[in-house]
């Protein structure tokens, strides 16, 4: 879990310090859920995901309405198990399938179909009552081609179209918190000072839970890897080129600026 | 599409409905039969729905076993109570003038005013405040003018306002039919009875409704404010609410409409949709392009995407750029080598990226005043103040430096100051990978 500092600028009504006084004392059943269904601010909890397609081409068994066998998924970055923060997910599909709403109730969060066309599918992801009451909409256009027309298609490899996004929840609850302090699911900043989270509730028994992640996926091989390394290393020496030029500019205005004193005031009279 | 097929090529994975779309717009042109060219384009040249006239009617010819003539006759009117005798032209068919009252007879309707007898008025339809001449005057008025009260109220002899008319009228059908019933039950569903004339409420809405449509432009932009009010306001007590708890009415400010607009911003406002499309804005926000409103306004929601928050603060921080800007802005990154959409949007990403399009912005605001200094400084050297140099928007005159693309070519320069070195733009990156800047260009 990476506890990155956020370098953006902080809006002047925040609040400087955060911690609510959570008194571990109580235990009356009341005040914890009270406290449970409080929402914190400067938490931010956030959720990288990652979602997408992925087609095979069915060569010799292809017919003219099934030329691709694809899945459409949602998984975590890092194929976490997604189930502690999703509830369900809906796929919306083009009219022409049958019943095109296609409903996931528990991970893996995938729908799998043959067809000939590509279409833009619209995922709408529902979290469980004490992440966000509100739904939230991806939109992913189904690729079945490669993008080099001209290559051979091949029924062994998959045409992959992946897009990393982070779903981030602003002012979680403390029940959500302390359910997911430590999984690995989600990304959690550094708690503020002397703020104590209620004792995370027990995980069940692993064995019994239906496994969610997709670390073993089937079609994990053909997974794309997102690293932010490469693109933090090229945005810093993005903004170092800019910088320096930046600095170049602002000698040049400096000479300029400085012998034109004095024509300027004499013109301005 | 065989022969695709056939060569073992991808088939075209463009939708077959396309083709289908090009002939429609194309029948339209042609003219139709049946009317004359000038005729159709009067309809608009488009062809109607339904075809008003079939056009094969038009061309018939009028069965030629009838004989028609034409004939100046006298009639007579139903609808009239004297016996006048008006004439007009008829349509005679083989000597035969046609049947039947006049055609417009049928559309002399009037109401049925309800008619009271003296010990009627006497039992049940004295009021202190109406005699009986002016309840009988009032009484013939509507019949006269089948109660349009407006009118009514114009011929009233004394000045009593519509509504007490329509008061007095009411009441006194009501206790008619009530009188005359012989079970309440019978009349029950007469709407006279069950919805009695509200007066006052009647003389409220009235004046609502013309203070409404008397409203000044500025009276109706404090209301939209008023209401805009309301609704963050509700909106914010629904966020912080506990469940069980009921919504409190909102506070309406001075001012009578909003007695009665009060009730709807209860009753109509719903949350705010969580909408998550990259191009929708959020509600809550004011049109202010602060970095800070955009951040609180972010996190109004309860959920949102990392792509869609950057999208927003990106909006932010250029909105005070124009196009023009934004675009150099995109381009700059290109020739970096820098994804204009992160393609790993973390947190730290995402800052970063927001960052250097910043600096970007403030990289080409210092290229301007440069360029503008320049100019004043080359004109102070001319000696002549005509030669004003262009404003910095009307300049296409690409920065002093290049990011190691090629040279493609001149722009042309707007501004006349000599000795300026002109560099082309560099040619936008195709690829993606970071070049490597030349010491000599830093």
């Amino acid at each position: 879990m990476n506890n990155s500092s956020s370098s953006k600028k902080q809006s002047p009504d925040q609040p400087e310090t955060s911690g609510p006084t959570f008194k571990s004392q109580r235990t009356k059943m009341d005040t914890e859920k009270k406290i449970l269904n409080k929402k914190l601010k400067d938490v931010e909890i956030s959720c990288p995901i990652v979602y997408g397609s992925m087609a095979f081409w069915l060569g010799k068994k292809a017919s003219e309405y099934q030329s691709h066998k694809w899945t459409v998924y949602v998984r975590g970055a890092m194929n976490e198990d997604l189930g502690v923060v999703v509830k369900r997910v809906v796929f919306q599909l083009h009219s022409s399938f049958n019943s095109p709403t296609r409903v996931l109730e528990s991970p893996p969060f995938e729908v799998s179909e043959a067809g000939w066309g590509e279409f833009e599918i619209a995922i709408t992801l529902y979290f469980h009552s004490d992440v966000c009451d509100k739904p939230l909409n991806l939109y992913h256009h189904l690729k079945l081609y490669p993008e080099d027309e001209s290559g051979p298609m091949s029924t062994k490899k998959p045409v992959v179209m992946e897009t990393y996004d982070e779903i981030v929840f602003p002012e979680p609850s403390e029940g959500f918190l302390a359910r997911v302090q430590n999984h690995p699911a989600v990304t959690l900043p550094r708690l503020p000072i002397g703020f104590t989270l209620p004792p995370p509730v027990p995980v069940e028994d692993a064995s019994r839970r239906k496994r969610g992640d997709t670390k073993d996926h089937p079609l994990s091989q053909w997974f794309m890897n997102f690293s932010e390394a490469d693109e933090l290393l090229q945005l810093a020496a993005a903004r170092q080129q800019v910088q320096a030029h930046i600095a170049k500019l602002k000698r040049q205005i400096s000479v300029i600026d400085g012998p034109h004193q004095q024509l300027k005031s004499i013109s301005d009279q | 599409m065989d022969a695709k097929d056939i060569l073992g090529l991808p088939k075209n994975s463009l939708p077959i409905p396309q083709e289908k779309k090009s002939r429609p717009p194309k029948d339209s042109q042609r003219k139709p039969d049946g009317i004359s060219r000038e005729v159709y384009a009067l309809t608009g040249g488009l062809a109607p729905l339904m075809p008003a006239i079939d056009s094969s009617q038009l061309k018939k010819q009028p069965p030629k076993d009838e004989k028609i003539t034409w004939q100046w006759l006298p009639f007579t009117n139903s609808a009239r109570k004297d016996t006048l005798q008006l004439y007009h032209w008829v349509r005679v068919v083989n000597g035969v003038p046609p049947t039947g009252d006049y055609s417009f007879a049928k559309y002399n309707k009037s109401v049925d005013i309800v008619k009271y007898t003296d010990e009627e008025y006497e039992k049940y339809l004295n009021d202190p405040g109406w005699t009986k001449e002016e309840t009988d005057q009032l009484f013939d008025l509507c019949q006269q003018f089948d109660l349009r009260f407006i009118v009514i109220a114009d011929r009233f002899s004394s000045s009593r306002t519509v509504e007490e008319l329509k008061d007095r009228y009411y009441s006194v059908c009501r206790a008619v039919v009530v009188a005359r019933a012989p079970a309440l039950g019978d009349i029950s569903g007469n709407p006279v009875v069950k919805e009695p004339y509200n007066v006052s409420q009647e003389i409220e809405r009235k004046r609502a409704l013309s203070m409404v449509l008397s409203q000044t432009k500025h009276q109706e932009r404090k209301d939209a404010e008023v209401l805009a009010e309301a609704k963050k306001i509700t909106e914010s007590r629904m966020a912080a609410k506990v469940a069980e708890e009921s919504e409190l009415p909102v506070p309406s400010n001075a001012g009578p409409e909003s007695a009665e607009r009060a009730s709807f911003p209860g009753d109509t406002v719903s949350p705010s949709s969580n909408v998550q499309l990259p191009s929708a804005t959020v509600a809550s926000s004011a049109l202010t392009a602060d970095n800070a409103s955009t951040l609180a306004s972010l996190r109004m929601l309860r959920v949102y995407l990392r792509t869609y928050a950057l999208d927003q603060m990106v909006q932010a921080a250029s909105s005070s750029a124009g196009l023009r800007t934004i675009k150099r802005v995109e381009q700059t990154l290109q020739e970096l080598g820098v994804n204009l959409k992160p393609r790993v949007p973390t947190k730290s990403v995402c800052a970063e990226h927001l960052e250097l399009r910043k600096e970007i912005l403030t990289l080409l605001n210092l290229q301007k005043q440069l360029q503008y200094k320049e100019a004043e400084g080359s004109s102070f050297r001319d000696g002549s103040y005509a030669d004003t140099p262009s404003t910095p928007k009307d300049r296409t005159f690409v920065p002093d430096m290049s990011f190691g693309g090629e040279r493609v070519g001149k722009r042309d320069q707007k501004r006349k100051a000599p000795g300026r070195l002109s560099e082309a733009p560099s040619s936008p990156a195709q690829s993606k990978r970071p070049r490597k800047l030349k010491a000599s260009e830093l």
